[in-house]
């Protein structure tokens, strides 16, 4: 097994779901059943990624794989030199990692999508999207420069607004997807400007050449604050995609897509897509911006945290879970916590999918009802779903033996260490509090679905337990999150393959003068050119080392007093949650409004563009109309006077010659009177008035 | 006394001429108009005949005249056989109001 093969593999994995969706769009009349195609596709790409990741795990360990080639060469370009675009493939731990994850939660939910969207009237449609979008999510994940990455960044976009609004027929269908859409904009405009700036100056959008130069002390107009910003920009991408506030408003919306949808695209896929790009740029980013994304981190996920623990849509609560969790990972990339960003990725990546996935079991077994407070007692009736929610809802709350455990734990003892380090105890404190709350609403979501007696009678006689091709993914995905695919330790991730063998940390190039001071190399290669510096510095290793015992200890305190309040206020019902929302009013309206925040976007930035739009419609018609009427007004007025010279005065000229002509002809008719006789006499005067005038002799 | 020169015989042809035409022009007799015609013929003879007599040109002059006199022969048998047709036609053979062809 060498690279070129393993170049290939990925080339393959990458074209194989747009193949798919190129067949199913084009002759979906033609063959109802081409969705069939679809699954046997991903199931071939699973496969593929399957043998992805164990050769390069088990040959190439410790070797990255790029394949690149130019894709367009300006030549010789005055003033800047050589320049040409570079498209290519690097296949590292990571990648292969993703790509695993990426198939794996595709395939479980074009399987699970059989049953689920059973009867669908556009169902082949429905798998020729979720096609196109596995191909873009892949194409993310196995690029090697910034061009491609942002090129299938806006395909998953696309992907992620077909199907989001799917049911375009529901208004509200088609109102998110068009959010989600915008909101994505915005975020996708400060990475352009990045990736422009980025281009500018190395004049190539390939990772590791970036790198390199940056090493080497080129930045961006010869200024650290540029650099900073370069960053920040590109990382606002990440913002727009990962949900992060204050581009949050989008993912709780898209929850209008069909379940499935929900469970691989705004759960587990596409959204950690933004906590990749910044794990990718990872090594560019200087101290001032990873303690951005590091805040903008740490307040996006206590910000959703406190929105879950109101609202009463099942997917609503997943969905803001969902950002909350982001939140956690964007902030563990901006404490410097590479590993665990990426190991929370891939396990929450499994919990939560396997949680939306479950949801959609309920939902259909449910009839459609999304509302927790029309469910309870469901237990019974689903013991599989029951588990795998359980399972799940363990994990993304932090109990030792799940998945979620390791990483989440990982991340907040980073933060910690970072805090000790730095000082901004903030953001520890945010993350813990967030522990906290992310263990209540899920036991909160768990009790008031699963226990206590059923509220709807009616819909609960209807219920039951989801056919087998619903509940294999559940028990896959529950199966993933458990602790032992990562590290034989339950409490001790970092000695799992997972954290010391996989998965590296990025080694960080940016000048030491704007590391954090204990991302600073020592000894031999402190004058600026450190191509070889370690992110982990031995200080921060110490510091780790110190925070995983407390931590430990206060994320299982927390996330036990979560799971303890959930039962106490919602299972055994000794404080009344009416009672409690009725005290703490103000509280709880803010948080079940969700921070205003959509109010507050509508009252400032739609509203101003609805004004702005209303003043430049009032510029339109009265400047831009009034100039057009005016030309018109004055071509006729200039037509009018036109007209009237020609109707008087070239027609007068013409009418006048024809008149004078006849006038003429009258005249000389009568010579032409048809003797012989009198032409000759005036041939022969006219001969001897020519003869006396000329005088020829 | 005056000889006879060249001058003499060009008043003569220009008076013969001018006849011609008169006759040409104002008769309506058909047959006065080609008498006419021969007037004018022989004036221009007379011509001929005068350059030749005082010219250097040699005998031209005089072998054109006679030409000239041959032609005319033609012309008044061809004209007069004409006359004569319309005279069939007509009954009569003035000029004014042969205008059958006119309109």
């Amino acid at each position: 097994m060498n690279d070129i093969i393993l170049i290939n593999i990925s080339i393959i994995t990458l074209l194989l779901p747009l193949f798919g969706f190129g067949l199913i769009i084009l002759f979906s009349k033609r063959f109802p059943k081409l969705y069939m195609l679809g699954i046997g596709l991903l199931i071939v790409n699973f496969v593929l990624a399957v043998i992805l990741l164990y050769a390069k795990l088990s040959n190439f360990l410790t070797q990255d794989i790029n394949f690149q080639f130019t894709w367009i060469d300006f030549g010789n370009v005055p003033y800047l030199g050589n320049v040409h675009i570079d498209l290519g493939l690097k296949i590292d731990n990571i990648t292969v990692i993703m790509l695993f994850v990426v198939n794996l939660i595709s395939m479980l939910v074009h399987i699970y999508s059989l049953e689920y969207m059973k009867g669908d009237k556009r169902f082949n449609r429905y798998y020729a999207y979720l096609g196109i979008f596995t191909f873009s999510m892949i194409g993310i994940v196995i690029a090697n420069n910034l061009l491609m990455i942002y090129i299938f960044w806006e395909l998953v976009g696309l992907s992620s607004y077909l199907l989001i609004g799917f049911w375009y027929e529901k208004k509200s269908a088609a109102d998110a997807s068009k959010k989600a859409f915008i909101t994505n904009r915005v975020g996708d405009l400060g990475m352009f400007i990045g990736i422009l700036i980025v281009f500018t100056t190395y004049h190539t959008f390939t990772f590791d050449s970036i790198f390199e130069q940056i090493s080497n002390g080129v930045l961006p107009f010869d200024s650290n604050a540029w650099l900073t910003a370069t960053g920040i920009l590109i990382f606002m991408g990440a913002v727009g995609k990962s949900a992060q506030f204050p581009l949050h408003v989008w993912l709780p919306d898209a929850m209008e897509g069909p379940t499935p949808v929900s469970a691989l695209i705004h759960s587990a896929t596409m959204v950690a897509a933004g906590v990749y790009l910044s794990l990718r740029i990872f090594a560019m980013l200087t101290a001032d911006a990873m303690l951005v994304i590091a805040v903008v981190g740490g307040f996006t996920s206590f910000l959703a945290a406190t929105i879950a623990i109101t609202q009463n849509d099942i997917k609503r609560v997943l969905a803001y879970s969902t950002v909350s969790q982001l939140g956690y990972m964007v902030m563990a990339v901006g404490v410097g916590a590479f590993q665990y960003a990426f190991f929370h990725l891939i396990t929450h990546a499994f919990f939560k999918s396997n949680l939306f996935l479950g949801s959609g079991s309920v939902i259909h077994a449910m009839h459609h009802e999304q509302d927790m407070r029309q469910m309870g007692g469901l237990r019974k009736k689903m013991p599989v779903t029951y588990a795998a929610f359980i399972v799940s809802s363990l994990a993304i709350s932090g109990i030792p033996l799940t998945s979620g455990f390791l990483s989440k734990d990982g991340l907040l003892a980073g933060s910690l260490a970072f805090a000790h380090l730095t000082g901004h105890w903030l953001l520890p404190t945010f993350g813990f509090l967030v522990a906290l709350m992310t263990a209540f609403y899920m036991f909160r979501l768990v009790i008031m679905t699963f226990h206590g007696e059923p509220r709807n009678k009616e819909k609960y006689n209807h219920a039951h337990e989801s056919p087998f091709v619903m509940v294999l993914p559940l028990i896959v995905l529950t199966a993933l999150s458990l602790f032992f695919w990562y590290t034989p330790n339950p409490v001790g991730p970092e000695q799992g393959w997972f954290l010391s063998e996989w998965v590296r940390p990025a080694e960080t190039v940016v000048p030491q003068e704007t590391r954090f001071d204990f991302m600073k190399t020592t000894g031999e290669e402190v004058s600026g050119h450190s191509a070889g510096a370690v992110v982990f510095s031995e200080e921060y290793e110490h510091a780790m080392h110190w925070a995983h015992i407390p931590t430990l200890i206060l994320s299982l305190l927390l996330g036990g007093l979560g799971i303890l309040f959930a039962f106490v206020i919602y299972h055994w019902r000794k404080i009344d949650p009416d009672e409690l929302a009725e005290k703490f009013k103000s509280l709880y309206l803010f948080s079940l409004n969700k921070w205003y925040v959509d109010e507050f976007y509508q009252a400032t930035f739609i509203a101003g563009t609805l004004k702005l739009s209303y003043l430049l419609s009032l510029f339109d018609k009265y400047v831009v109309d009034g100039i057009v009427n005016g030309t018109a007004f004055v071509t006729r007025g200039i037509s009018t006077v036109s007209g009237i010279f020609d109707k008087y005065v070239v027609d007068g000229l013409v009418n006048f010659t024809a008149f004078l002509s006849g006038l003429i002809g009258l005249g000389f008719r009568r010579l032409q009177s048809g003797r012989i006789q009198t032409y000759l006499v005036l041939v022969i005067f006219s001969l001897i008035l020519l003869l006396l005038f000329f005088e020829p002799f | 006394m005056e000889s006879i020169g060249l001058n003499h015989f060009l008043v003569v042809s220009a008076i013969l001429f001018s006849l011609g035409i008169y006759a040409v022009v104002t008769r309506k007799n058909a047959i006065m108009v080609l008498m006419g015609i021969e007037l004018i013929l022989n004036s221009a003879n007379i011509n001929f005949v005068a350059f030749s007599r005082y010219g250097n040109s040699g005998l031209g002059g005089q072998i054109t005249a006679l030409f000239v006199i041959i032609l005319a022969a033609a012309e008044a048998a061809i004209a007069l056989a004409i006359v004569l047709n319309l005279y069939k036609t007509f009954a009569h053979v003035n000029i004014d109001e042969i205008d059958k062809l006119n309109s």
